[in-house]
């Protein structure tokens, strides 16, 4: 390479680049690239032969054949082009030169078709749409074909032939897993790029994995509600997979989705995404469809406006989820999908998907709705606010006959929150009063007992009435709820009973069982089957404090902790609840699962934990009758699965010993396989080191005496 | 298990060794220190003074008459263990980090840190018998790898060096040519530590990567992995029992923002085989920088970057159960 020297003001000029090159004269032009190197440079020419192609395809995209034209001679032909002409280029432009009218050599009568070019596919596409069955007169209806199309159509064959016989292959048994022997429960994972399903194994311990994949969703995963399917959300849309093997159901396409809705009957879904639209207000789009055939049923779309109404509307002009709530399809009762708008509530019964009746549900003034959570029920919910002289009111309405159950009116309302019992047994309305003067509210809550007759309501009213709630949560399966109310980081927890189980006759009457202070809690978790309570302090400052309580005897069966815990979610049988720290925290990602009694059973780490979700159960097939039965004569039942429990840990064990035996021996192969090299080292740190080599053994502790004198002075001693 | 805990230090430590007799314990760290205790009562014998830079690494003779230390002040030093006197000096342009003396300790392995516009180097020198002919000429100076060289240690009868750097990287060097005879992506980040076990046949690494491995020597095959929940610091092998000891934290620069409990300070023992861990010993609140067994595996050593030195002496008990666990 010649010598290139800069000057100083070059050297400056070039810092930072390779040394040798001469930067100071070159001509861009003269730059060789290796052959067949590209140099991680995309060549742009390259590019524009490819799109070229793509445009092309066959190169006729854009041509159309008209057939039925009339056959006219020659005398008439050049007036028929003209008016065809005409005809043609109504939908498109027509190329220059485009019209094809051939006449027959022989006969000079035209052929009565014609070929015509439009300027592009989609203009031809619009024409097809125009000219096919276009009635020129009474004889001649245009037939109109895309020239790609008639390739096609020219290549059927002659003679029909039989299509194969389709053979039916049954799907698989979606719910496979409830035919566990051991009766365990499922749940799903999500964490790093994988999502993974997994027994929970209990009685060993740990979870089992059953199906795992990597990068299976795009954004989140979801189990349908009986726990049938499970809903994976990728850009494109939603899909949805089960069975034993986890294969693929289902699919439905709906770019860039973001919720998800499952009717309670799994039948139907919703899928729903929201965007901001080109002026910056957030634009919606809702499908409806048929889980089964992944049939589109309806899509509601925009204006915004009209859905975000009342207690549904975001500040900024968006709708709170859930917009849409599905009902019934259990036992029977129809499936509805409603949506509240301005003073109505819309009700559409699947899978028509029209409005109910033809007309929405009139509600003056509503501000917020609910449907009952027991899907059999078809029961909702509504709050209409205070308007002029009228007063607020909450209203259960049953369809679809429309027929008001019951009201309440209510007064000076500043704010009101609605609970659902878990089985649609009760209603809590909590209602915040404003006081006189306006400037504080009061709380009290409208108790209504659904499964009674005339629905009657009580009222109660906390010691403390200004007092803040913050939590309301009904035992599931029972009638007791617990209230979370105080200020501060020690809230107070209160346990209420919808039945006076004191009196004999176990009459309505709300009674108060116990309230328990001072306690680290943000949150309370009833178990799915009820009696078990849990207290749980999540969240910054609370460290994941747990605290496992007895409603029934009133006691605290244990307490844990599991650090920086954010989430708390009980299995469906309410025998394990999982205590999940998520992404969100930095550290410490994984779950734990304890017992409902609060014996902590297993921790798993996994880095960026996402998802935790348990697989649901459908309904019990049982009569409540016979489940109740069976909880009498549990001992009977019990005995057998502490049997198998028991032989399943021997089993356990002794696998548990064979592994560790395994490894240990292994170990020892292997450290015997590098005894030549410790020996080999061994004598040659012996030879290195000579006399000064001492080997532990030798090594000798001698006890040494040391006298030293400090100081000598003289004194006279007298005798 | 009480242990003692030796406060000489008043910065953060950098590695805590026994001697090859086990009777003595040298501790240095970045407040430029070198200290010197007796190992089964934590009396302080007396100190190395003359660094003035941060104090990464110490190594002693066999027969525990000299102390090689390297420092970032740019040297190496040698030092009298009898009387604490400064023996000999090898001066650098880079801060030095790692050194080993060789088996035999005729010779000694420093490794320098990238600096300016040096890349990192281990350097070999001749040890003299007497240090008065001690020579400062480099005989050997193997470069290539980038970032810096936290260990080092002679293997192969003194025909192989390993080192372990801040690249995640441990590799074999061969001292005659110089050349890298064999690399291992052992971690994704840094290597912290890196421990032989006495009979030269495996290592043991630890790393930011909040993994411990344990590596065939010959091979670089990973034999066994320790999982933290937090970055680990250093990790040591019990001479005794099948006992790995590790010692980390959560980084020193992220302690305040979380609670004092998710600092994972405690040093954490595991059944080398099984890799299971069986006992914590807490005491420190700040991270571990620096674990050792005594050559007894009577003890070990715990130094933290809050300054402080742990002296744990295993109660009778240990030896009873040592061997099931």
């Amino acid at each position: 390479m010649a010598n290139v020297t800069l000057t100083a003001e070059e050297q400056h000029m070039f810092e930072g680049q390779p040394r040798g090159f001469p930067f100071g004269d070159f001509d861009l032009e003269d730059v060789m690239l290796p052959e067949n190197d590209d140099m991680g440079i995309a060549s742009d020419t390259d590019d524009d032969a490819q799109e070229e192609d793509v445009q092309a395809e066959s190169g006729f995209a854009n041509v159309l054949v008209v057939d039925n034209l009339p056959a006219v001679p020659p005398e008439k032909y050049e007036k028929l082009t003209a008016i065809l002409t005409k005809i043609f280029s109504g939908p498109g432009r027509i190329r220059e030169g485009g019209l094809f009218h051939p006449q027959d050599d022989s006969t000079k009568m035209s052929k009565g078709y014609a070929f015509v070019e439009y300027e592009n596919a989609e203009q031809a596409k619009a024409a097809l749409a125009a000219l096919n069955g276009y009635q020129l007169d009474k004889a001649h209806k245009f037939a109109a074909t895309l020239y790609d199309e008639c390739d096609r159509i020219a290549k059927v064959p002659e003679e029909y032939a039989e299509p194969e016989d389709r053979h039916y292959t049954p799907g698989e048994n979606l719910l496979d897993w409830l035919s566990d022997k051991r009766g365990r429960d499922q749940f799903v994972a999500r964490y790093g790029d994988e999502t993974e399903v997994c027994w929970n194994d209990a009685p060993k311990q740990q979870e089992e994995s059953v199906y795992k994949r990597s990068f299976w969703t795009e954004a989140f995963v979801e189990w349908s509600p009986s726990g049938g399917v499970l809903a994976t959300v990728h850009r494109q849309g939603v899909a949805l997979w089960g069975g034993k093997s986890f294969g693929r159901l289902q699919r439905v396409g709906h770019p860039g989705v973001q919720r998800l809705l499952f009717s309670p009957c799994e039948s139907y879904m919703l899928t729903f995404s929201e965007f901001p639209d080109n002026r910056g207000r957030p634009h919606f789009v809702a499908h409806v469809w048929e889980v089964r055939t992944g049939k589109r049923l309806r899509t509601f779309d925009g204006p915004h406006d009209e859905y975000a109404v009342g207690a549904l509307a975001r500040p900024d002009r968006g709708m709170r989820w859930p917009t849409f709530r599905w009902s019934g399809g259990v036992g029977g009762a129809p499936v509805f999908l409603a949506h509240m708008k301005k003073n109505a509530i819309s009700v559409y019964e699947a899978p028509e998907m029209v409005m109910l009746d033809k007309k929405s549900v009139k509600l003056e003034n509503i501000e917020d709705w609910e449907w009952s959570p027991n899907a059999a029920d078809n029961t909702l919910v509504a709050y209409q606010a205070e308007q002029g002289n009228l007063p607020a009111r909450v209203a259960l309405v049953h369809l679809p006959g429309r027929e008001e159950l019951r009201q309440k009116n209510l007064f000076s309302v500043a704010g009101i929150k609605m609970t659902w019992h878990p089985e649609g047994d009760y209603l809590a309305v909590q209602v915040d009063k404003w006081t006189k003067t306006k400037k504080s509210t009061t709380t009290n809550f409208e108790l209504f007992s659904i499964r009674e007759k005339d629905i009657p309501i009580d009222m109660l009213e906390l010691p403390n009435k200004s007092e803040k709630i913050l939590q309301f949560a009904w035992e599931p399966r029972g009638s007791r709820f617990a209230l979370l109310h105080g200020e501060g980081t020690r809230p107070s927890v209160s346990i209420y009973n919808m039945k006076d189980t004191k009196s004999s006759s176990g009459a309505r009457g709300v009674v108060l069982l116990h309230t328990m202070t001072n306690k680290q809690c943000t949150s309370l978790h009833w178990s799915p089957s009820g009696r078990f309570l849990l207290l749980a302090g999540l969240g910054g400052g609370h460290n994941g404090v747990l605290e496992f309580w007895d409603t029934e005897e009133m006691t605290l069966l244990s307490a844990g902790e599991h650090f920086m815990a954010q989430e708390v979610q009980w299995d469906p049988t309410g025998r394990y609840v999982a205590t999940i720290v998520n992404a969100a925290a930095a550290m410490e990602n994984g779950f734990q699962i304890w017992s409902f009694s609060g014996q902590a059973l297993y921790k798993t780490s996994h880095d960026r934990f996402f998802q935790l979700l348990w697989r649901p159960r459908p309904p019990s097939l049982l009569s409540g009758e016979k489940q109740r039965e069976i909880v009498k004569n549990l001992r009977k039942y019990s005995k057998r699965y502490e049997e198998e429990d028991e032989a399943l840990l021997a089993q356990a064990d002794t696998e548990f010993l064979a592994e560790r035996e395994r490894q240990l021996s292994e170990w020892r192969q292997w450290v015997e396989s590098r005894q030549a090299v410790a020996e080999a080292a061994d004598a040659f740190a012996r030879a290195q080191l000579g006399e000064r080599f001492r080997s532990h053994e030798e090594f000798v502790v001698t006890e040494v005496e040391v006298s030293v004198v400090l100081d000598v002075k003289e004194e006279a001693v007298k005798h | 298990m009480r242990p003692y805990v030796l406060q000489g230090h008043t910065r953060p430590l950098n590695q805590v060794v026994f001697n090859a007799e086990g009777d003595l314990l040298v501790t240095c760290g970045k407040d430029s220190k070198i200290n010197l205790w007796w190992a089964d009562n934590g009396v302080r014998a007396g100190s190395f003074d003359g660094h003035n830079g941060v104090v990464w690494t110490v190594d002693m003779t066999y027969d525990s008459k000299v102390l090689l230390s390297a420092a970032g002040d740019s040297s190496a030093r040698l030092w009298s263990m009898e009387d604490g006197s400064e023996l000999f000096r090898f001066r650098f342009n880079e801060p030095a980090r790692a050194c080993r003396f060789s088996v035999g300790e005729k010779l000694a392995a420093v490794s320098t840190d990238p600096f300016m516009n040096s890349v990192s180097a281990i350097r070999l020198f001749n040890i003299a018998a007497d240090p008065a002919d001690q020579s400062a000429e480099e005989i050997l100076n193997l470069t290539g790898p980038r970032g810096r060289i936290t260990r080092l240690h002679w293997t192969d009868q003194n025909r192989t060096l390993l080192s372990s750097s801040e690249d995640g990287m441990v590799r074999r060097w061969d001292v005659e040519t110089g050349k890298c005879l064999a690399e291992k992506q052992l971690h994704e980040k840094q290597v912290m530590d890196m421990q032989m076990s006495t009979d030269g046949t495996h290592f043991i690494t630890a790393s930011t990567d909040r993994t411990s491995k344990l590596v065939d020597t010959q091979t670089f095959e990973v034999l066994k992995e320790y999982k933290s929940a937090a970055p680990i610091n250093s990790a040591a092998m019990s001479p005794i029992f099948d006992h790995v000891l590790i010692g980390g934290g959560q980084d020193a620069a992220a302690v305040t923002t979380t609670a004092a409990k998710a600092g994972y300070f405690e040093a954490r023992f595991f059944h080398k085989v099984f890799q299971e861990e069986f006992a914590q010993a807490r005491g420190h609140f700040s991270p571990i920088n620096s674990v050792a067994f005594s050559p007894d595996g009577t003890s070990f050593v715990t130094g933290a970057e809050e300054g402080n030195v742990r002296l744990h002496h295993f109660d009778a008990d240990y030896f009873q159960i040592g061997d099931r666990i």
